[in-house]
């Protein structure tokens, strides 16, 4: 599969997100921010860091990006979309998926393993793992929180969109220890902690997140 | 030249932590009596021409776009001068 991620200026985890995205067995594709199309992409990942150096809101003006506009009209046709962290925060502001990532609770910025239960592997991005599966990925961020009024929370809920969910205790506020949310399609993603620095045994706490990454290869040759 | 202002803040129910931070900062200073603090944006909008109806209306439409996200803020906007629409121009 080619593996489109886009580079906003403030990406800082674009480099890791293309590795990853090539140890799970696909194709990386460097997309830039201010580009018209989407090279064919079968799927995109939008990476984390600080697009826009983080100004106005996290992922408010990313929105607005050319590339954005290429991305929301895809997703909306089906197109597999990853947002991770800044990526996540960015398909919150695209309206892509409901809800907002406000300040962490604590206030301070955090990073650490963490450990994840895997709620919903029907996306292209968690098929590769058990309903349930527990994996430790890293989390970093500052604005990780994430926030939605309670009917969305419930539909959420209801709908098994809860895609991941903190274990061993909430790192930043998270609203019903909500890690990561789908879309009502399955197809776009979004999920604070960061599955592309788990996916070699070098470095990061193991090799658990690479799932996120191998599921699309398997799903075309199923 | 109109001046127009644009006020962001977090919704009620939504968590400050930034003004939690400048809260908890004010006893420090020897300011007592401050029940809670709120920290918002706030965007001076230099438009050119005449203020009218429409441009207000567009400036209604940016406010809800970009300038806050109506998941988490509200905004408010206020016209500076004697530049509202309908209002003779000195």
């Amino acid at each position: 599969m080619k593996v489109g991620v886009v580079t906003f200026p403030g990406s800082l985890d674009d480099v890791d997100a293309r590795r990853a995205v090539r140890l799970g067995g696909n194709e990386a594709v460097a997309l830039w921010h201010r580009d018209h199309d989407l090279q064919g992409v079968d799927a995109v990942v939008l990476p984390g860091g600080f697009s826009y150096g983080d100004y106005l809101r996290c992922g408010a003006i990313s929105r607005f990006s050319p590339v954005m506009t290429e991305v929301v009209a895809a997703a909306g046709k089906g197109l597999p979309v990853l947002g991770i962290c800044n990526g996540f925060q960015i398909l919150c502001e695209s309206h892509l998926l409901p809800g907002a990532l406000i300040r962490n609770d604590h206030r301070k910025f955090v990073c650490r393993d963490q450990r994840l239960r895997i709620e919903n592997n029907r996306t292209p991005w968690t098929s590769s793992y058990a309903e349930g599966a527990e994996v430790t990925v890293v989390l970093k961020n500052g604005e990780g929180s994430y926030v939605a009024d309670a009917e969305t929370l419930d539909r959420l809920e209801g709908e098994g969109r809860v895609v991941a969910r903190y274990l061993d205790g909430n790192p930043n506020g998270s609203l019903r220890d909500i890690a990561g949310i789908t879309n009502e399609a399955g197809n776009v993603v979004g999920l604070m902690p960061h599955p592309e620095h788990a996916v070699e045994d070098l470095c990061g706490p193991g090799t658990e997140g690479l799932g996120f990454f191998t599921g699309l290869v398997e799903r075309a040759f199923a | 030249m109109a001046r127009v202002v644009v006020d962001v803040m977090l919704k009620p129910e939504i968590l400050d932590p930034q003004g939690k931070a400048v809260h908890g900062a004010l006893p420090r200073l020897g300011f007592d009596g401050v029940a809670d603090v709120r920290q918002g944006k706030r965007f001076e909008l230099e438009l050119e021409g005449e203020l009218t109806e429409e441009r207000l209306a567009e400036v209604h439409k940016l406010a809800e776009t970009l300038l806050s996200n109506p998941v988490i803020e509200d905004y408010a906007i206020h016209i500076e001068g004697d530049a509202a629409p309908g209002k003779r121009r000195a």
